[in-house]
Formats: structure tokens, C-alpha cells, sequence
């Protein structure tokens, strides 16, 4: 099988999605309620005291570490679990004991699970076959759906002879034909190579805007989540550390967790100083919009991005903004830019992102062992507070985070 | 060199099996088929005669037994089917850490002959075992009726007998269904029964099939259990072979009889497989690209 035929195919007769399948049935989709969810499972609480409100039509996505509770989640949504405490409800009504083949939810597994005895139009005609449909309007349906997601010509194969990226998007199908009023996604793209990830990241995007139906997403991949979502919530030990649009919680993060999760963490202790200063520790006193919301002498820590930042020689570097010394650790060239790890403190090392435009400035960047300085502008600079679990943990998620999107 | 060498590695593990093969199934099967053809007697000797009327005589004097050996052995693989797939299912999904426990008593009964099982089943449906006597209080069994010496005796006996034969393959193929798939059932509408019938099922169909050909082929050419707990209007077709060859000792009769049960079993087969499809057979779903 050529590996050309996992992504959907872009020549536009053979299909064009959005507009094969009909989206005239496609309406009621609803949101999704959590009040004061808890599940546990014997003494551990997987997800505790949560509330989330996900909107009518939203690509909503739980982001987060294994274990962090974001499918248990999940399955709390499509019917597998039932809440220890709390209500869940679904299109404004409580949904609470009922299982989940009576619930307006449709899921696409991490495994697929596709019914290897049945063809994929046997798969993916299954539900609305369970649901009495007619056996016309089945048929129109799955062919749309298949249409949709580019396997028209594979309609009669078993699910076996296709590839992962086919099986997913198979799944996909099987789901959406029912047109549910909230898909639930657990980590469809996890088994898949990055470049195909890539591609149906984008379908995936385009046909949630298509069908307008609720998605929730489940992933432990930042840079998905980033890509595909309206809004993110990212969770930690069965709890929502931040819940915000994409842009929001990278920029902006609320606790050292997120910052550590999304992204590189570049995160500075600090002691706040009064409004409108900072002190970073074995550094200087920088002015920060942020520091409103700590008061005089807390700690907190300082978060810069790593391509918000500069990095130049002391005697070339800019004296209006503020900035840190540091020694150049290592150099790490990635392609579109060049990585430097700048050693500022003890343990605190910040990841600078140096966008490779010339050849020759590449050439003229510090190596190893230079004394440096990294400057940044003031509103680039945010500061958050300590995460009260696994803040330690947090930073080690990031740095996996970072060697993974380097290797891939 | 070395690639002659490998190429012949595969014969040289082929080899202890195909010998094996050779000496004691091949060459016996065409001693048998040979003998089957011929006439005479023990004290006379066998002349090969192509006596084709061995077999004609084998159908036309013994159709009962066999009719009767078929019934017995295909009810008793339909109770086997019957009680083995709800408890290979409880097993598979249900037992939690008394998995181990629960296989193993289901494979004890091995570790007794079967001859000494199948007795100890006489001793159970004997005219004065307390089971009996139940059974007559309950009015299952009429007052002066019994258990032993009866269908239901033969019948009994060897689902007893070969229910391991059933539930092991029915585990095997229970146990390696992806809980996710019936998850999957759920969340596409379909209620618990009808997951049942259209995932797990299907999914077990290759277990069944095994389980099956395991239960009855063996059990259509069993006559312990028909000698023990059957009377003379219980004889199979096993008992006729059994007392063609060690009592009358008429040899040639014997493998026609044999070649006869055979070759009717493989018929069975063949239908039996073209029925339930080879892909059942085959377990078709590992071999993906």
C-alpha cells in the first residue's frame, strides 16, 4: 500500500470534503456540563471536584499528562463511568445512569476499535443500523460519510487491509454518520507518525467546522491541542489547572504546570516587588505589568518564551529592555532555527529559540561556554504561580516535551 | 555454504514430525486400507480380493449405530456448546483473580483417566444412587424407570467428557476480544444482548468452530461411554469397530468400519468448515499486512 494513500486525497475530483456529504441533517448539537465531578476509582480520585462548561459547536480539548483524569473524563461523558459524584449533563439535560448506548455521544477510540469482522461500510453503518434507520437512508449516509473521509473505494474491505491512518479516519466516520450531538475523541491520533498526525489535524479541524457538531478532544500533545482547539483545558492530577483559548494559555499561563506543559517552561523564580517590578532571584529587577497580582514579597516565577527572547553578546545587547546574563550551554540546530540552552542561575537554564534567517548570522551566534545576555520586552514577560502539585513534575514533563519535538 | 545450510533447516525441524507421521499414521492408514480390502479370516489368513462389499456391508448392517453414534456425539457437542460458552465467558471476562482457579477446574478432570471418570459416571447414575432417587422424587425419572442404560446416560457422559475440549478453544478466543470493541458496540447504540450477538460472538465464531470439530469428532468415534453407561440399544458405532477387531476379530470388517466413520467425518468436515467459513477456521484477523 502506498503511503501516500493514508492522507485524504487532495485532488479535488476525487474528493472535496465539506461539500460531498450532506450537512443538511447536521443540527442540535449541544454542549457538555460538569458540575462537581468526582470519580474514583477505590481511594484514588482520577478526577476531582470538576466543573467545565463546553459550549454548543466548540472543539473543546483536554490536554494533560497520562493520568492527569482527562479520559476518565472522557468516558464520564460517553457513558463508560459513571461520576462518584457530581451531574453531567449533555445538551442541557442530566444524563446521569444512563448508559452509553443511550447517550447522544459518539466516540472515536485511541485503538480505533473497529469491528474486524465487518467491512467498513458494515463499521460504519452499524450504529444507524442499531438506531432502525432505514435501510436507504443508511446506505446513503455511510456513503457520504465514506466519501467524506476518502475511502469510498475501500467501502468493502475489512479494516484489517487498510493503514493507521485509514483505520482512524474509518473511525471518524463510524462516529460522525450518527451525527451525535457531542463527539468525544480519546487521543485519535496518538498511534499515528507525525506527518500524517499533521495532515489530519487539519481535516480533523476542517470537519468539525463543517458538521459544527461539540467535539471534545483528548490528547497529551501540546502542540495538537495549540493547532486544532477553541479552547483548552489542561489538566492535572484529575484537576483543570487552566481552561482558556489556545493563545491564552500559551502566552499567558496561569500556574508553573501550564507553563511547564505547553511549550518550553523558561521559568525564572522570582520575588515580586512591589507593584509593577520583580526581582528575579540572582538577577536583577525587571519591570513587569504582572506583578498586580502578587503581593509585595511573594515569590512567584517569571515565564518568557523561547522565541520571545534574544540572545546577543553583552556589549551588543539592547540597554532599553530588560534582561539577565548568562552562559551559552549548548546549541542545538533544529532546521528553521537554532535552540540554545542559556544558563542564567543554578538550575535555571532558559531555551532560547533563534530563528535561522541567514546563513551567516548563524555562524556569528555565542557558542558554548560565551558569557551572553537575554533580553526580552516587558509585555512578553508573565508571571504565574507555583503549581500546588508536581511543580517539579511539571518541568520534567516540558523538557521531554522539547527532546520528543526535536527528535520528530 | 551457508545458504544451503540454511535452506535445509526448516526440513531438519520438519524431520522428527514427518517420521513420525510416516510410521505411525501413514504407513498404518495404508495397512488398514489394504486390510479393509481383503477377505479371509484370523485362522486362515487375508487375501486382497478388493472386497468392496466389506464396506457395502459395513453401511447397509450397521446404519443404525452410526446414525446413532452422530446423534449421540452431536447432541452432546450442543450441550457442550450450551454450558461451555457461558462458562469460558464468566472465565474470560467475569473471574477476575480466580481465572487461574476457575481453568484449572475445568482441566482437573485430565488428571484422572477417563476410563476411571466415565466409571465413576456409572457409579453416579446407578438404579440406587442417591441422584437417582432424587430424580425420582422429583418426578424427572418415573419410580420404577433408570437413569443408567439409557440415551440420556450416553449422552450425558460424554458432554461431561469432552466439555474441556469445548471450553478451552471458547477461552482462548473469548479471552483475546478487545474490550474496547464492545465499548465501541455500546457506544454505537446497540444495547447489551445485541453486542453480544454482533461483536462478541462473531469475534468467538474461530473458538466455536474449533471447539466443536474438538467435541464432536472424537466423540462420534467414542465407545467407553456407550459401554459403561449405555445398554445394548445404546451401542455406537465405536462399540460395533471395538468388538469387530478384539471380539469377533473379523480385522477386515473393522477397517472398513473405520475407513467408513472416517471418511463420513471428513465429509461432515468439509461442509461443516465450507458452512461456518475457512476465515472462522483460520482466525483470519491476525494476519493483517
Amino acid at each position: 500500500m502506498e503511503g501516500s494513500s493514508d492522507l485524504p486525497p487532495t485532488d479535488p475530483e476525487s474528493d472535496q470534503p465539506g461539500e460531498t456529504a450532506g450537512n443538511t441533517a447536521r443540527s442540535g448539537s449541544g454542549g457538555v456540563r460538569l458540575e462537581g465531578v468526582t470519580k474514583k476509582f477505590g481511594d484514588f480520585a482520577a478526577v476531582h471536584d470538576m466543573d467545565l462548561d463546553i459550549a454548543d459547536g466548540e472543539f473543546f480539548t483536554m490536554l494533560g499528562p497520562s493520568g492527569c483524569g482527562k479520559t476518565t473524563t472522557l468516558r464520564m461523558i460517553a457513558g463508560f463511568e459513571q461520576p462518584t459524584t457530581g451531574k453531567v449533563l449533555i445538551d442541557g439535560s442530566d444524563v446521569a445512569g444512563l448508559p452509553a448506548y443511550k447517550r447522544p455521544t459518539n466516540t472515536v477510540f485511541q485503538s480505533y476499535a473497529l469491528f474486524p469482522h465487518m467491512t467498513l461500510e458494515e463499521n460504519v453503518g452499524f450504529g444507524l443500523k442499531r438506531q432502525k434507520v432505514p435501510k436507504a437512508e443508511i446506505k446513503k449516509r455511510v456513503a457520504g460519510e465514506l466519501e467524506r473521509v476518502g475511502l469510498s473505494r475501500e467501502a468493502k474491505r475489512k479494516p484489517n487491509q487498510l493503514s493507521g491512518g485509514q483505520q482512524q479516519r474509518v473511525a471518524l466516520a463510524r462516529a460522525l454518520v450518527n451525527l451525535p450531538k457531542v463527539l468525544l475523541l480519546d487521543e485519535p491520533l496518538g498511534a499515528l507518525d507525525l506527518k500524517l498526525r499533521k495532515g489530519l489535524q487539519v481535516q480533523l479541524k476542517e470537519i468539525q467546522r463543517d458538521v459544527g457538531i461539540t467535539f471534545v478532544y483528548v490528547t497529551h500533545d501540546q502542540e495538537e491541542a495549540l493547532t486544532m482547539s477553541d479552547r483548552i483545558a489542561v489538566m492535572n492530577e484529575g484537576m483543570i489547572e487552566q481552561c482558556a483559548d489556545p493563545e491564552t494559555v500559551y502566552d499567558r499561563p496561569s500556574t508553573t504546570f501550564v507553563a511547564g506543559f505547553i511549550g518550553v517552561s523558561n521559568l525564572m523564580p522570582a520575588v515580586a516587588k512591589g507593584p509593577g517590578e520583580i526581582e528575579i532571584a540572582d538577577g536583577p529587577t525587571v519591570p513587569t505589568a504582572d506583578a498586580a497580582q502578587f503581593s509585595s514579597g511573594e515569590k512567584c516565577f517569571a515565564v518568557v518564551r523561547p522565541e520571545k527572547l534574544t540572545v546577543s553578546l553583552p556589549e551588543n545587547a539592547p540597554g532599553d529592555q530588560p534582561g539577565i546574563d548568562g552562559i551559552v550551554e549548548s546549541s542545538l540546530y533544529l532546521g528553521t532555527s537554532t535552540q540554545m540552552a542559556i544558563k542564567v542561575a543554578d538550575d535555571v537554564n532558559m531555551t532560547v529559540l533563534v530563528p535561522n534567517a541567514s546563513e551567516d548570522a548563524r555562524q556569528h551566534l555565542p557558542g558554548g561556554g560565551a558569557k551572553v545576555r537575554l533580553n526580552w520586552l516587558p509585555e512578553h514577560m508573565h508571571l504565574v504561580a507555583e503549581s500546588d502539585p508536581g511543580g517539579s513534575d511539571a518541568d520534567q514533563t516540558s523538557t521531554d516535551q522539547v527532546t520528543e519535538g526535536v527528535n520528530s | 555454504m551457508t545458504s544451503v545450510r540454511q535452506r535445509l533447516v526448516p526440513y531438519w525441524l520438519l524431520a522428527p514430525g514427518l517420521i513420525w507421521l510416516i510410521v505411525f499414521f501413514v504407513i498404518p492408514m495404508y495397512y488398514m486400507g489394504e486390510l479393509s480390502l481383503k477377505t479371509g479370516s484370523i485362522d486362515t489368513g487375508y487375501q486382497l480380493t478388493w472386497a468392496f462389499s466389506n464396506y457395502t456391508d459395513a453401511i447397509s448392517q450397521y446404519s443404525t449405530q452410526f446414525f446413532r453414534a452422530f446423534y449421540y456425539a452431536g447432541v452432546a457437542t450442543l450441550l457442550c456448546l450450551l454450558i461451555g460458552y457461558p462458562l469460558a465467558y464468566a472465565i474470560a471476562f467475569k473471574a477476575g483473580r480466580w481465572k487461574n482457579l476457575m481453568l484449572f477446574a475445568v482441566v482437573a478432570p485430565f488428571f484422572t483417566t477417563y476410563l476411571i471418570r466415565t466409571i465413576a459416571w456409572k457409579t453416579i447414575l446407578d438404579d440406587s444412587s442417591p441422584v437417582v432417587s432424587f430424580l425420582k422424587t422429583i418426578h424427572l425419572v418415573p419410580q420404577d424407570g433408570r437413569v443408567l442404560a439409557t440415551s440420556a446416560a450416553v449422552i450425558a457422559g460424554l458432554t461431561y467428557n469432552f466439555l474441556p475440549f469445548m471450553v478451552l478453544p471458547l477461552f482462548a478466543a473469548l479471552e483475546r476480544v478487545d474490550i474496547r470493541l464492545l465499548e465501541a458496540g455500546k457506544d454505537l447504540y446497540a444495547s447489551a444482548t445485541q453486542t453480544f450477538l454482533r461483536i462478541t460472538l462473531p469475534i468467538t465464531m474461530p473458538g466455536i468452530v474449533a471447539g466443536v470439530l474438538l467435541t464432536f469428532i472424537p466423540a462420534s468415534g467414542d465407545y467407553v461411554n456407550a459401554t459403561f453407561l449405555g445398554g445394548t440399544n445404546q451401542a455406537m458405532i465405536g462399540n460395533v469397530i471395538q468388538s469387530k477387531y478384539l471380539v469377533v476379530r473379523d480385522y477386515s470388517e473393522a477397517a472398513a468400519l473405520s475407513f467408513t466413520l472416517m471418511a463420513i467425518i471428513l465429509v461432515a468436515l468439509i461442509v461443516y468448515i465450507k458452512f461456518a467459513g475457512t476465515e472462522a477456521l483460520m482466525g483470519d484477523e491476525e494476519e493483517a499486512e
